[in-house]
């Protein structure tokens, strides 16, 4: 075999290599559907978070706008503190927008849903969702029902 | 009793004396990697021999890899009705683990066991000593370019044996199971994430590579000169290489998932 046929050998084989790494990177992961940088950060308090985590997404009408950047707690009213990062694309959610904990069908991953108010107002940088809803506990919900129905009787 | 004693202590003295052999042989390999960067035609040789010779049965491997892994996700999927994860177990399964490790033990005995016999049989039929006669160092000219050509092919080679392994499964699951494939796609897109999933198997394929490399050319220059010496040294290129891959990886997963 020749010197050149070998160099294109290796070539297409460089070629083929970094390729794969390029459609690892966009096609099988999340790189292509939401960068880390960018866009705007709003904050809410939630009683209970749930199951949710870091990276979760923060939908609005079932289409993700965003993630979220950070989960707190807050020490001085008890709750938890949820910093949403969402996409600069969708910078205008009236400022009366509340926000959910809501699940993936029965057992799916948790996600925050947003619900658009009706303010003049949009929500900037920094802002904070007054209007919030926590994650919804089996365990409690299982303890009410159990409760309702032996004070029903 | 004694004996036995005695014994141990010299398999012991003589494992602890080839670690250090084999440090020792990286570090002047290492030193001799910049002499190759000036001569690049030596490093596409061995890119040829180590890389593209090794294409054939990546592509291949992975792509039956990620076939039955499609088989076997779908038949376990659907009997809670989300065949639509199938995505996912083949993405992760193979991003994460597989990919890297099976790859590296396929490199480990298809390019593994061509340099220890390659380097083993030169040193044998004193080619490398003939070279230090001639004033040429073997490390530059020899080992470095196919410890180099090594470090460069396996993250290549496991990158493309997920890529493969991601199309197999795509092939099975949703041309002939029938898995909806906006959804193979988009929950395979959720559920990998770039620095947590691909990054890491990434950084295994790079140590695999590395560790699987060394452990080959070593053996191949520290095996005896004879051919039942070459032929030993092959044989422990393979294994060493394959434990060595085998084990690190359960410590680099353990470390990784720690971290997150």
């Amino acid at each position: 075999m020749s010197t050149r046929m070998m160099e294109i050998m290796v070539g297409l084989f460089m070629a083929a290599g970094i390729a794969a790494f390029f459609t690892l990177s966009m096609k099988v992961s999340n790189l292509a559907s939401f960068s880390g940088d960018g866009g705007y950060y709003v904050n809410a308090s939630f009683e209970n978070v749930g199951g949710l985590q870091v990276r979760s997404p923060v939908k609005a009408g079932g289409v993700t706008v965003g993630r979220v950047a950070a989960i707190e707690y807050d020490n001085q009213i008890y709750q938890a503190k949820v910093i949403m990062q969402i996409d600069d694309a969708f910078n205008q959610f009236p400022t009366d927008t509340s926000a959910s904990i809501l699940t993936a069908g029965l057992l799916g991953e948790q996600y925050i849903g947003l619900q658009p108010g009706a303010e003049e107002e949009y929500l900037q940088d920094g802002d904070i969702l007054q209007l919030t809803e926590s994650a919804m506990v089996l365990e409690r919900l299982i303890g009410q029902f159990l409760y309702s129905k032996a004070s029903g009787e | 009793m004694l004996d036995i004693v005695a014994r141990l202590g010299r398999i012991g003295m003589s494992f602890l004396q080839r670690l250090g052999r084999s440090v020792l042989f990286l570090l002047r390999s290492i030193i001799g990697i910049p002499a190759v960067i000036v001569r690049p035609r030596l490093l596409i040789q061995q890119l040829y021999s180590v890389g593209v010779l090794t294409i054939l049965i990546i592509v291949v491997a992975g792509l039956f890899v990620g076939m039955v892994l499609g088989l076997q996700g779908y038949n376990i999927l659907v009997r809670f009705n989300s065949e639509s994860s199938l995505g996912v177990m083949v993405g992760l399964s193979l991003v994460r683990e597989l990919g890297p490790v099976v790859t590296a033990l396929l490199f480990a005995g298809r390019a593994g066991s061509a340099l220890t016999a390659e380097i083993g049989l030169m040193k044998a039929t004193e080619q490398l000593s003939g070279m230090e006669m001639m004033a040429v160092d073997p490390f530059k000219r020899v080992i470095a370019p196919r410890l180099l050509a090594g470090f460069i092919a396996m993250p290549l080679l496991a990158a493309i044996f997920s890529t493969v392994g991601v199309a197999g499964g795509y092939f099975v699951g949703v041309g002939l199971l029938g898995v909806d494939a906006g959804a193979y796609w988009s929950q395979m897109q959720n559920s990998v994430d770039l620095w947590d999933d691909v990054y890491t198997g990434v950084i295994k394929s790079i140590a695999f590579g590395f560790v699987a490399t060394w452990i080959a050319v070593f053996e191949g220059n520290d095996c005896i000169p004879t051919s039942e010496g070459v032929s030993r040294a092959t044989t422990r290129s393979v294994v060493n290489a394959s434990l060595v891959v085998l084990g690190l990886n359960f410590i680099l997963t353990a470390l990784m998932l720690n971290g997150e």
